[in-house]
């Protein structure tokens, strides 16, 4: 079994996540990018938890998904509320935290 | 509360620095005890009571709070003649069993400190009990006598109320056990001094007189704070006077703290009792209420400062050395100020004012005293001096009740006619201050001339060394005292009315106090006749002396000698007053009443004197310029430069430099506060913020708000620590 | 009962106003009566704990700590939950939980804007928490915990209900305050690694007991160390003296604080610090602050002079009397600088006197102002006529300042000028002498400005802009309750300062002689002292390394 194709894959869903993270401005696409950032991590987990015959690689990912998943949730509920109060989701428009 | 009393150590020093009087020597120290001695605390109780009652309560009084004042010093009148008597005849006790009677002391614990307890009580003896009876009758005459002379006044509750206040505080000031309760007490006076001269506070010059008084004491208390700190050590660790007058002449303190310590407390005199250089306020303390001035500024306050030195006199003497030498530093203050105080009495118009330098001269004679070890002098002429300058202080409140003004020379005069009692009471104190015998101040004033031991000529011999030059000093103010009373009491009594209205006599609760002190102005100078004087039994003389000085079998006391009465002496002192009045009689009932009845002064004759002294003066032709020009400074003239010169150094000089430095101590602290303070060490503290300052402005910038740079950091910085990792891992 | 108090008094008397400021905040802001009720209810009970506290105490040991509490708080760096109350504490405390009621009272009727007394109060009673902690705490964490507790709620309130330029103030306060006691708890830190709880009886070697450290726990620390630790002390007490030159935040504080604040932070505040040199710095490192003592001894001389030529700068009566506070705590530290019993002895009663006195001056500036709505001493004139009653209070409490004998302020300044005279063996007495005659000449100036202010603003006429003002009364019903106790121990103190001496001496003696240990003592009693504490040193490390 070769793990560098996993290793490799989630590599670039990871690259893929934070490309996404830094540079798309839609809040929601944002999000998702989180999503993919976060299934690398998975992807990662259960390879090599199957590579040294441990389940915790499993446990672990299982686990990232529910937290993921309540994430999400509170995220889409945050983005839903900026969206009903200034009408977009533009990120960059969102600086009320300058210094 | 208990209490215990005891007599103080009875170790007998053998040692005499002077050949004494062997026939007086006791043979034993007999403790004096007596109800009133043992409770004595009980005398400034009285007033101190009344005082917060009149405070609290006073205004309900139907007589506004004056009736518990006279009340409460009435009592404390007769519980101190209740202690002199028991003194007394506790002095005859002792003369019975040749003893020696020591002081009583009560004392109880007052506060801790260092381990060490420190108490407060009282201490009884003749000094004690001679300074009580004075305050007390001179206060309870001074409660009647403003009952009428401030009827009218907006705070006479509160006038009661600190003249009790300063009754209390002068008698616990008096019967201090120890140096640390002289202070409160001296401080207290000092207070009730400044409310009191500050009773008009409305007015600026009041308060600020009030303020000055205050201050110039606070200069000498330095001296007292230090003075006290020092002998404290130096006499291993004890404030009580008794101690510290053992010590001292037992030879336990050394020389130099001693020295020391009586330097410092000689400053706290200095300011206390006007004595030169610090007197100039004195005069100013005369914008205060008239009664007060008689109480406080001539009778007893002011003499304080006479009152610690002989209390003290253990330490001063053995300080200065005073037995031993012909000169130091008490005998020259007191000698400088009865002149100056003298010549400066010459050129005042306000009557107040004359009697207030007058006062400051004789004060001087007092230190002047002290300082050649003629202790009971001092002390005879403090309590012969308290009764005719507080019947000169009334009366001339009396003529200022006439004629509401204290201005002599345009309000005065005449008034001989329209105020018989005042003038014959009057009359009598300036006789008796003076010193023409048989009056009160001839006997005290020529005690202190014998005491000066100057000139085997005259027959005084001291025996504490020779004062020559302090006998001069004094005879040269005899004639000065008998000249300046002498115009004052033309200008006031005599020539013609120059004010406005129609004076009248005083009442009776102002003419009685006046003659009962007038009386005492005569009489009490015959309680310590000189010894060998032909008209009176022999064990009638020095009775004052007898029963005021301490045994000198007593440990804390010096052994002083004593001047023989000198007959020469005694008929000298008295033609040399005879001469001032002569002098300043011939000058004012001869040649300015001749003039006009209502002149003041010789205007020709001026012109000659004045231009010899110096050249600015030809304005002098003009009188009314002149008397406007105040200060007395050139009208000075005519009584010749010295007094001119004089007041023109106190004005000029000394007030000037009083007055300099406080405006330089206000710029100085303006410097302090404006350029050091708020510039270099307030700038300090504020330059050290900015640098974070500027570090945050660049610092801001990063914070964008924008999640997406924040995200950015973080990956930047992980793939950095990552990074790491695997290169140095 | 005694029991009791044994093992509850001080942490129940320490937190109640904690407790009481909790209650206050569940109550809604509508209720101010009821919010006030409580805040003076648990003033008052504290208060009457205190009198308990006081009751049991036994004054015949006044020297020994009594109720002492000692549990583990923080094992893992040996810190304890350890209280006590002795002779030096007992009357700081009390002064402490009488001042907070008064300002309660006089708040009811005297609320700063912007009002909001929920607010106020509840910090009021954390202050008082604070307070009453540093003065019973016996562990320097829990004491620096305290201490800093106290910060807090003061920065609030000079910053929230001050004068206009009160954030300036506040933030200065802060800062200054902070950056002492961030040296200071580095030198706690030090004290903690250095020391050697074994040599004091201990178990552990590393301890924050301030009991150890103060009995010999300290000896084994190298001189130069001592110097260290004892100049990061000094800074952090020393800004909250304060100290010359440190006291610049000083009068910006007292003049933006509002009335209340201002009183607390002259009655109590202050002592905070001079506290910390008698209760900390003194007794933990005697030999170190035998060598700081000169300098001590002259910045508190210079600030005696220094804080009085400042006063006689001011147009500002309140600012004046900041300064003069300055003044007096120089007397306080000159005090303290002469290393004798008989110098921190009248420093404890100067701490106290001032804080009666000065606490006092503050009210009625602060109800000067509230009458004449300025304290532009050019401008005021007349307050004998116009209030009579104050008019006195003003020039009583004037008098108490400037050291009048019969009132509190003497007993605090003259035996530190009289202890100056004889300082410790340790000490140069040509040095403290010349302290002694500057110290001497500060009373003067101290009366130059008291005076100078009485002049200004209570003798005179008014003048006409508040000839006719209907703001000026008299001193009404609350300020009279406020003001009475305080100007009534004035006269008791001025006239039997035994009441203080009798537990603050024997504290004092024990602990600058007992328990420092008889070498120590002394050395500092011998003039060649630092010899003496270098043999001291020798065998207290033969002993540690035993050990």
């Amino acid at each position: 079994m070769y793990v560098s194709q996993f290793a490799v894959l989630a590599a670039v869903l990871f690259a893929m996540g934070v490309y996404g993270i830094l540079v798309r401005r839609n809040g929601i696409l944002v999000l998702m990018s989180v999503e993919l950032i976060l299934n690398s991590v998975n992807i990662n987990l259960v390879a090599f938890g199957a590579l040294r015959d441990s389940i915790a690689g499993e446990v672990f990912a299982l686990f990232v998904i529910t937290v993921a998943a309540a994430e999400v949730g509170v995220g889409l509920a945050i983005v839903l509320l900026i969206y009903r109060n200034r009408r977009s989701v533009d990120l960059s428009e969102m600086d009320l935290m300058k210094g | 509360m208990g209490w215990t009393t005891s007599a103080a150590a009875a170790t007998q020093t053998t040692a005499s620095v002077l050949a004494a009087e062997t026939s007086e020597a006791a043979e034993e120290v007999l403790a004096a005890s007596g109800w009133f001695l043992e409770n004595a605390w009980l005398i400034p109780a009285f007033p101190a009571l009344s005082f917060l009652l009149i405070l609290f309560f006073g205004k309900r009084f139907p007589k506004r709070g004056s009736e518990i004042g006279i009340l409460a010093v009435g009592a404390s009148l007769v519980f101190a003649l209740a202690a002199a008597i028991q003194w007394i005849s506790e002095v005859n006790r002792a003369d019975d069993k040749n003893a020696a009677l020591d002081a009583v002391s009560t004392t109880w614990t007052w506060w801790q400190n260092g381990g060490i307890n420190f108490t407060f009580g009282t201490l009884v003896d003749g000094l004690a009990v001679t300074l009580l009876v004075v305050v007390t009758i001179v206060s309870l005459l001074v409660h009647i006598y403003s009952t009428d002379y401030l009827a009218d006044d907006r705070r006479y509750t509160h006038f009661f109320a600190f003249l009790s206040f300063f009754t209390a505080s002068m008698l616990f000031f008096v019967l201090s056990e120890n140096t640390l309760q002289m202070i409160v007490g001296w401080e207290l006076v000092g207070v009730c001094s400044f409310v009191l001269i500050g009773h008009w506070w409305e007015e600026k010059p009041n308060s600020s007189a009030a303020l000055k008084a205050m201050l110039t004491n606070r200069v000498g208390d330095i001296g007292l704070l230090v003075g006290v700190s020092v002998l404290f050590f130096a006499a291993g660790e004890t404030f009580s006077v008794l101690e510290l007058n053992e010590r001292a002449i037992s030879g336990n303190i050394e020389h130099l703290p001693l020295l020391v310590g009586a330097c410092a407390l000689t400053a706290a005199v200095l300011s206390k009792s006007g004595q030169f250089f610090l007197h100039t306020w004195l005069p100013d303390a005369m914008a205060g209420p008239t009664p007060v001035s008689a109480l406080i500024h001539a009778a007893t306050m002011v003499v304080a400062g006479v009152y610690l030195i002989a209390r003290l006199y253990g330490v001063f003497f053995e300080g200065f050395a005073i037995a031993g030498s012909s000169v130091n530093l008490l005998a020259v203050i007191g000698g400088i100020t009865t002149l100056v105080g003298a010549s400066l009495a010459f050129v005042q118009r306000d009557i107040k004012r004359v009697l207030a330098y007058s006062t400051i001269s004789q004060l001087g004679y007092m230190v002047l005293a002290l300082g050649v070890g003629a202790w009971t002098a001092a002390v005879f002429h403090l309590f012969t001096h308290a009764f005719f300058k507080a019947c000169l202080f009334l009366g001339s409140g009396s003529v200022s009740h006439a004629v509401h003004s204290f201005d002599m020379k345009s309000d005065m005069g005449g008034l001989r006619k329209y105020m018989p009692h005042t003038y014959r009471t009057f009359m009598i104190a300036s006789l008796a201050l003076a010193g023409l015998p048989p009056l009160a101040g001839f006997w005290s004033k020529d005690e202190i001339l014998a005491g000066t031991g100057g000139w085997g000529l005259v027959g005084g011999t001291g025996g504490n060394g020779a004062y020559t030059v302090m006998l001069v000093m004094g005879l040269i103010t005899a004639a000065l005292t008998a000249a300046y009373m002498t115009r004052c009491v033309y200008l006031t009594f005599f020539g013609q009315y120059r004010g406005h209205g129609q004076p009248h006599e005083s009442g009776p609760r102002i003419v009685v106090p006046l003659w009962i002190l007038a009386v005492l102005a005569v009489g009490a100078g015959w309680l310590n006749l000189p010894p060998g004087f032909q008209l009176v039994p022999e064990n009638w003389t020095e009775r004052f002396g007898h029963f005021v000085e301490p045994n000198e079998a007593l440990s804390y006391f010096p052994k002083i000698a004593h001047a023989d009465p000198s007959w020469t002496l005694a008929i000298l002192s008295a033609v040399v007053a005879l001469a001032g009045i002569a002098l300043a009689g011939r000058y004012y009932f001869g040649k300015v009443a001749a003039v006009s009845p209502s002149a003041t002064e010789l205007s020709d004759g001026m012109v000659a004197r004045s231009s010899l002294a110096a050249a600015g003066h030809n304005l002098l032709v003009n009188k009314y310029y002149l008397d406007h020009l105040y200060s007395g400074v050139i009208a000075g003239g005519v009584k010749g430069p010295i007094a001119r010169a004089a007041y023109k150094f106190n004005q000029d000089g000394i007030d000037k430099v009083v007055n300099e430095v406080g405006e330089r101590a206000v710029q100085a602290g303006h410097f302090a506060y404006d350029v050091i303070d708020q510039k270099v060490v307030d700038g300090m503290v504020n330059s050290s913020g900015v640098a974070p300052q500027l570090a945050g402005e660049e610092i801001r910038r990063m914070q964008t708000g924008k999640v997406q740079t924040y995200a950015g950091i973080v990956f930047i910085a992980a793939a950095l620590l990552a990074l790491g990792f695997i290169v140095f891992l | 009962m005694k029991a009791f108090l044994d093992d509850w008094g001080l942490t129940i008397l320490t937190f109640l106003p904690m407790a009481g400021a909790l209650v206050v905040m569940t109550i809604p802001k509508i209720n101010e009566g009821l919010i006030k009720a409580v805040t003076l209810l648990a003033t008052l009970a504290t208060a009457a704990m205190a009198a308990l506290l006081l009751g049991w105490f036994s004054l015949d040991e006044a020297g020994s700590l009594q109720y002492v509490v000692d549990h583990s708080w923080i094992d893992v760096i040996n810190s304890r939950y350890i209280m006590g109350l002795d002779g030096i504490s007992l009357p700081l405390v009390l002064l402490t939980v009488l001042v907070v009621p008064l300002c309660v009272i006089y708040s009811f009727k005297h609320l700063p804007e912007p009002r909001n007394p929920k607010a106020f109060l509840s910090l009021l009673l954390i202050l008082e928490t604070g307070m009453v902690g540093t003065f019973v705490a016996q562990d320097l964490i829990l004491f620096f915990v305290f201490f800093e507790v106290v910060l807090l709620p003061m920065y609030f309130m000079i910053g929230v209900w001050g004068g206009e330029n009160r954030r300036y103030a506040a933030i200065k306060f802060f800062l200054y305050t902070l950056f002492g006691s961030a040296l200071m708890l580095i030198s706690f830190l030090a004290l903690f690694f250095l020391a050697d709880g074994t040599l004091a009886g201990l178990q552990e070697v590393n301890t924050f007991d301030m009991r150890a450290l103060s009995e010999g726990a300290t000896t084994a620390i190298a001189r130069t160390s001592q110097l260290w630790i004892f100049a990061g002390m000094f800074l952090g007490f020393g800004v909250k003296v304060p100290i010359f030159p440190f006291h610049t935040w000083l009068p910006d504080a007292h003049t933006e604080a509002p009335t209340v604040g201002s009183v607390i932070l002259a009655a109590v505040l202050l002592k905070l610090g001079t506290y910390g040199f008698v209760r900390i710095a003194l007794p933990m490192l005697p030999e170190a602050a035998a060598a700081w003592a000169p300098v001590i001894g002259l910045l508190a001389v210079i600030g005696i002079i220094y804080g009085a030529l400042g006063c006689l700068a001011q147009r500002d009566m309140k600012r004046l009397i900041a300064f003069s506070s300055v003044a007096h705590m120089g007397f306080v530290m000159l005090g303290i600088a002469t290393m004798t019993d008989f110098g921190i002895n009248a420093a404890v009663f100067g701490m106290v006197a001032h804080g009666l006195i000065t606490g006092m001056l503050f009210f009625l500036a602060g109800s000067v102002k509230e009458r004449y709505h300025t304290l532009d001493m050019s401008r005021l004139g007349g307050l004998l006529a116009q209030a009579p009653k104050m008019g006195w209070m003003l020039g009583f409490c004037a008098m108490a300042s400037l050291g009048l004998p019969g009132l509190a302020g003497f007993w605090g300044e003259f035996p530190a000028i009289l202890a100056s005279y004889n300082p410790a063996g340790i000490l140069s007495e040509v040095v403290f002498r010349s302290y002694m005659v500057v110290a001497a000449v500060g009373t003067v100036l101290a009366a130059g400005y008291l005076l100078w202010m009485l002049q200004k603003a209570a003798f005179g006429t008014p003048r006409e802009e508040f000839a006719n003002s209907p703001d000026i009364k008299d001193v009404t019903k609350w300020e009279y309750m406020a003001w009475a106790p305080m100007l009534v121990l004035i006269v008791a103190l001025g006239f039997y300062p035994r009441l203080i001496h009798e537990a603050s001496d024997p504290a004092v003696g024990e602990s600058l002689v007992v328990n420092v240990g008889d070498e120590v003592y002394g050395c500092l009693e011998d003039e060649d002292g630092i010899d003496c504490f270098e043999d001291l040193r020798a065998s207290s490390a033969a002993r540690s390394q035993n050990s």
